[in-house]
């Protein structure tokens, strides 16, 4: 906790029999961060994070959680972690109402609050229509806010989400995203998705699985230009286009630069392919200023993220 | 201790909540009021015996049909992992579970109470009631019911199908009554005869049922109990080393 590291994993390895479900993973999670876990079916973020919440025990590897080891102190890992497991797992048999009171008193809300606690959480989530009824005669979409509203209920430190957003329509899927990053603003929250707009719409950094191996972490504009090795820069500007060629080629943080078009009014539009992990756009700025040229346009490329997890998540199968 | 109130107040709550809880009772009272009453009008302390010589049968089948879904059911639907991961201790998880179908064969063995009020209310009191065996026999129900419960619910714990639940509790249950019976003891060898006559269910029963309230047959009880419970603790941590 002093070190604002929430979530602490050091080489941890999982396996079913012969399959290795994590391998040898190293991560970190910081205090009030938003950390998305991708990877495609079967990575393994399921089971690191039933590693994470004490269901299961890592075969070998430390993790620790809000400064507490997972297998020595579960229970004061448990207290603090709010999970939401896969397919958001319900009693159809129960009340909604009944059901957050077990989950508030089982989480240690006196008896005196439980009540208090349980209506609150109904505001928060929304459920104010569907609190007579049982879970199994509930919606999916509002199923999945009962399942939100157990993981929240006691106010955790950390929240644990395995595809909380999966198998919703689009409009839920918007409403649950909301409530999350409502809700978030003091959490250390782990998300995980086979979704990548997702991330791009609510982490602060995300890390790839694949096959049990930890590909990439890092913020997702970081992960981009990992995938891609750069991303390239449009430029617009009203100069002559031999000397503005020649002299972005000149820029320090510039690798290659291609014309894409030009107007009859003087503006041309030009591909600028930065140099790996540099940034030329203050540059490029800087350039157009000191020769006086018009700058109409200076944007990134739109690189999908979808395409970079493709790439990293297909490269190592390949090998 | 609160922890384990809840989980049984949950379960409890469960069972109210399910109409399969009330047609099992209803079946075992109507079953249980039609071998007593059958040979009711015939003879008086011979219909009692009669009552409690069958219930351990009855049970057999009873008791696993109640515990069968405890575990089962939280596997098959996942909410295990929820629960699982709550702050709880597993034998809490246990001991609620447990609780909760106790006091569910309770009520049930309550309600047959009526049976021998009758007898007692209508006997020719110039021959008059031996209680007796009334409050041994309700205490041997109360035990073996117990014991069963235990069976079926780590029966439960193995699998999440219902089913099979039902089907290894009814078998482990019958195992361990059936091995104190005279039909197993004369066919082993002469000396596991008194080991098999102590570990089996149905002997400790018939001793408690005659009236012969021993400490000895309650502890043995208590141990069964207990050691299916310990089982079912190490069977719900399982998942650990799988
Ligand atoms: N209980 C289990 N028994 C055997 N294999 C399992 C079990 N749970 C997961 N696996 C295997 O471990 C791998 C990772 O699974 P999982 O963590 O669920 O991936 P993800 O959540 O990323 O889809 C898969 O190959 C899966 O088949
Ligand atoms: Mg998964």
């Amino acid at each position: 906790m002093q070190d604002q590291r929430m979530i602490k994993v050091r080489n941890m390895t999982k396996r079913f029999g012969a399959t290795i479900a994590v391998n040898n993973i190293s991560f970190d999670v910081r205090q009030g961060e938003i950390l998305g876990f991708l990877g495609p079916n079967g990575a393994g973020k399921t089971t690191t994070m039933k590693i994470l919440t004490c269901y299961l025990p890592a075969d070998s590897g430390s993790v620790e959680v809000a400064g507490y080891d997972v297998v020595e102190n579960s229970l004061e890992v448990r207290r603090r972690v709010g999970y939401l497991p896969e397919n958001n797992p319900l009693y159809l048999d129960t009340g909604v109402v009944d059901y957050l009171l077990f989950v508030a008193a089982i989480r240690g809300i006196p008896s005196g609050k439980r009540l208090k606690k349980v209506k609150d959480m109904v505001g928060i989530c929304s459920l104010e229509r569907e609190i007579k009824k049982d879970i199994g005669e509930l919606s999916r979409g509002y199923r999945q806010r009962v399942g939100l509203a157990q993981t929240l209920i006691h106010d955790p430190d950390i929240l644990v989400m395995d595809e909380p957003t999966s198998g919703l329509d689009p409009n839920q899927i918007i409403e649950i995203r909301e409530m999350i990053r409502k809700i978030g603003k003091e959490k250390t929250i782990i998300i995980s998705t086979h979704i990548l707009p997702e991330v791009t719409a609510m982490c602060d950094r995300a890390i790839i699985i694949n096959d049990g191996v930890l590909v990439a972490d890092g913020t997702p504009e970081q992960l981009m230009r990992k995938g891609r090795g750069s991303i390239n820069i449009f430029v617009k500007l009203n100069g002559p286009t031999e000397a503005v060629q020649e002299k972005l080629n000149d820029l320090a943080a510039v690798e290659r630069v291609s014309m894409v078009s030009s107007e009859p009014s003087g503006f041309s539009r030009y591909e600028v392919k930065p140099r790996e992990m540099q940034d030329p756009s203050e540059d490029i700025f800087q350039l157009a200023v000191a020769n006086e040229w018009t700058l109409t346009e200076l944007s990134r490329e739109h690189v999908s993220l979808e395409e970079v997890f493709k790439q990293l998540t297909t490269k190592d199968k390949a090998t | 201790m609160a922890n384990i109130y809840q989980i049984f107040k949950k379960e409890f709550r469960s069972y109210v909540n399910s109409p399969a809880a009330y047609i099992f009772i209803i079946v075992f009272l109507v079953l249980t009021s039609w071998i007593f009453f059958r040979g009711f009008f015939l003879i008086n302390q011979a219909v009692l015996r009669d009552f409690f010589s069958l219930t351990p049968w009855l049970f057999l089948f009873f008791i696993p049909a109640v515990s069968m879904r405890l575990w089962a059911e939280e596997k098959k639907l996942g909410t295990l992992e929820i629960l699982m991961t709550l702050p709880i201790k597993d034998h809490e998880a246990v001991l609620g579970k447990f609780f909760a179908a106790f006091a569910l064969l309770t009520v049930t063995i309550a309600l047959t109470f009526p049976l021998p009020l009758t007898l007692v209310t209508i006997s020719d009191p110039n021959i008059g009631v031996d209680m007796g065996p009334i409050v041994g026999g309700y205490l041997g129900m109360l035990l073996l019911g117990a014991a069963y419960l235990a069976i079926g619910l780590f029966a439960s714990s193995l699998t999440e199908n219902q089913i099979v639940a039902f089907i290894v509790g009814v078998t482990l249950s019958f195992v361990l009554f059936i091995i104190g019976e005279p039909i197993v003891l004369f066919s082993i060898p002469s000396a596991l005869v008194p080991v098999f006559d102590f570990l089996g269910l149905g002997t400790h029963f018939e001793n408690i049922s005659r009236g012969v309230i021993d400490t000895r047959d309650i502890v043995y009880y208590l141990s069964v109990i207990a050691f299916f419970l310990f089982l079912n603790i190490r069977s719900v941590e399982r998942r650990k080393w799988a």
